[in-house]
């Protein structure tokens, strides 16, 4: 009943607390047009809570609704900006969680703007007490959504004419210690490990500006040895300068005598936060310059299954933003990555279509039109002794890292780096000869190692070295009967 | 004395035609056309290397492939030749492999220049010893 201010229930307009899913944010029936965004959320309600009721819940409060019954949504055509959850399935193994899919309109999102979807998405609704926990699993990208991005700044197949290298993985190394060493002292690692052979090496995470090495003194020491190595090697060479700072003013100084210098490449970090990834692909499209991003921070809240969001959308996130690099684990190094789950993080980084698979964690079809790829990074726990199963799991577009798998060798940076571009050399000559790597990996590589004394020390010092740990992230899934 | 790092294998000793030939079936298997080129011009940001002929669309036969990578080693014994595989997919339109099939002897590598400006910066660059001499006079032959 109209202009009820008793305060009594009597109608969908009354005012007062009503089910979400009474208020249109439940549509079992509903077919989402081609042009929603779509997300599926694992939801982990509290006890006595109706998984119904909890799905539509989320729909509510990561669009139009509030806890309580506004007369204001009537100024609006509020069908189109309601989100609708539409289905909600249990966790295949699970008793008290469930996937929610949810519809949202094209038009409660900002054109160009993940900052905007992330405030939406994930802005209030992670809090909500009717929830134990929440998880973002997955989200459809419409098509026309995503062709208001830039993307990549710079892409995979352009990176590549730029640095003019083909038809292998590229080679880089973390320096190491990441912090303490001095602006000379960085640069002799630098040095020694791109004359050695790796096509980059990169700072870490957290070497910004501090006292015992300060920006300005990195970067004129990096571009001596990128430079020497250059010249030494007849090859393009990179170091990933992170540009990461407390400020954008600060960023886009560092990047600007990053420019100056001659460097192919900057690098930001994930905590720097989506709007100054942005702003930054931005500039590095202007400026004709690769952007590398370290996922710094992720694992907070992509790592558990019940909580968070699904590293595959933070994936999905940096390609619209614009990002050149992104690490998405080594599945057999030290950080955590499920063979499975880790296939999804590289189909959206490099594919034009990602189509739904369960087993990958994938909930829904991708299209990325003809948006530039992303180069993705495996770092961490990585060594030459493992080149085949690398080259298998990631083929030819790939960044493979090796921090202390380079600057530990026995022998020194430089025989380190060798030893690694050896092993990734013998190891896709093998494959394109039709060689079965997985199996004959370790004999293709004492074979390389018969003629390289670094390739031989560098399989001997890690021969046995593994991480093999469960996964705590790894898809939930019924497997489906195949047909023989 | 250097050796030039440019090319997928240039760290693994040079190829034998065996060993060239099976680059080339795999390239060849995946529907990549091959181009020759050479050049006595070694700078890493050299990009444009003489095409030895058009880029061969159309040849799917690994073995001619190696005849003509020997005409062109005959008419330039001292360059650098590499075999480029061209993948024209969606999404690519690019070079998915190149390396190099032939080398000088003697390479001497590439001089560094530094030019000292204000403030501590050094602007660099990279000079190739070859490139002093005339354009098909640079690795002797």
């Amino acid at each position: 009943m109209d202009g009820d201010t008793s305060g009594k229930r009597s109608g969908r307009w009354s005012a007062g607390v009503m089910e979400y899913r009474k208020m249109g944010y439940w549509q079992p029936d509903y077919e989402p047009k081609d042009t929603d965004l779509l997300c599926c959320f694992r939801i982990t309600p509290q006890d006595g809570v109706d998984p119904v009721e909890a799905a539509a819940a989320v729909a509510g409060e990561s669009s139009t609704a509030t806890w309580t019954v506004c007369w204001t949504d009537r100024l609006t055509s509020f069908e189109n900006y309601q989100a609708k959850a539409y289905r909600v399935d249990p966790v295949p193994g699970s008793t008290d969680s469930w996937f929610a899919f949810i519809a949202y309109d094209i038009d409660l999102f900002e054109e160009g703007s993940i900052t905007n979807v992330a405030a939406s998405i994930i802005g209030n609704v992670f809090g909500f007490k009717p929830l134990k926990a929440l998880r973002l699993e997955d989200m459809r990208f419409p098509l026309a959504y995503v062709k208001t991005f830039q993307g990549p700044a710079t892409g995979i197949v352009v990176e590549r004419e730029r640095l003019d290298k083909f038809g292998r993985p590229l080679l880089g190394a973390t320096i190491k210690p990441k912090l303490g060493l001095s602006g000379r002292n960085y640069g002799r690692v630098v040095y020694e490990a791109l004359k050695g052979g790796l096509d980059f090496t990169k700072d870490d995470e957290n070497i910004n500006d501090q006292s015992f090495m300060r920006w300005r003194d990195r970067w004129l020491y990096v571009m001596e040895a990128v430079n020497r190595a250059e010249a030494m090697t007849g090859e393009v060479k990179g170091h990933y300068l992170n540009i990461t700072a407390g400020d954008m003013e600060a960023m886009y100084e560092r990047a600007e005598l990053a420019k100056e210098l001659g460097s192919v490449v900057v690098m930001i970090d994930l905590v720097a936060g989506y709007t100054a990834m942005q702003s930054m692909a931005k500039w590095c499209r202007r400026n004709n310059m690769v952007l590398h991003l370290h996922r710094a921070g992720h694992s907070t809240y992509t790592r558990q299954k019940n909580h968070g969001i699904n590293f595959r959308v933070i994936t999905k996130w940096s390609r619209l933003i614009g990002v050149d690099h992104i690490h998405t684990g080594t599945v057999i190094g030290k950080l955590e990555g499920d063979p499975h789950t880790t296939r999804s993080y590289l189909d959206n980084c490099r594919e034009s279509f990602v189509p739904t698979n369960l087993q990958n964690g994938v909930f829904f079809d991708q299209d990325w039109g003809s948006l530039r790829k992303v180069m993705p990074v495996a770092s961490g726990g990585i060594h030459a002794g493992q080149m085949h199963q690398l080259l298998d799991i990631f083929g030819d577009d790939v960044v493979l890292q090796f921090g202390g798998g380079t600057i530990g060798h026995p022998h020194g940076i430089a025989a380190g780096a060798t030893a690694n571009r050896v092993a990734l050399e013998a190891m896709v000559f093998a494959r394109n000869a039709g060689r079965d790597i997985l199996t004959e990996g370790p004999e293709i590589l004492a074979d390389a190692a018969k003629g390289c004394a670094p390739l031989a020390a560098a399989l001997d010092t890690w021969k046995d070295v593994t991480f093999t740990y469960a996964s705590t992230d790894t898809p939930d899934f019924v497997p489906t009967a195949s047909i023989a | 004395m250097m050796r030039l790092t440019q090319g997928t294998f240039s760290f693994l000793p040079d190829l034998t035609d065996d060993q060239i030939e099976s680059q080339v079936r795999y390239a060849l298997n995946n529907d990549w056309p091959i181009n020759i080129e050479y050049t006595d011009d070694p700078h890493p940001r050299n990009t444009y290397w003489e095409m030895w002929g058009l880029p061969m669309f159309d040849q799917r036969d690994a073995a001619q492939v190696m005849v003509a990578l020997d005409e062109c080693r005959k008419t330039y014994p001292a360059h650098y030749i590499r075999i480029t595989a061209y993948d024209r997919g969606p999404g690519r339109q690019s070079v998915a492999l190149s390396f190099i099939a032939q080398r000088p002897k003697d390479e001497p590598g590439f001089r560094l220049e530094r030019q000292v400006s204000g403030d501590r910066r050094l602007s660099y660059q990279t000079h190739s010893y070859a490139t002093d001499r005339p354009a098909g006079e640079r690795y002797g032959a």
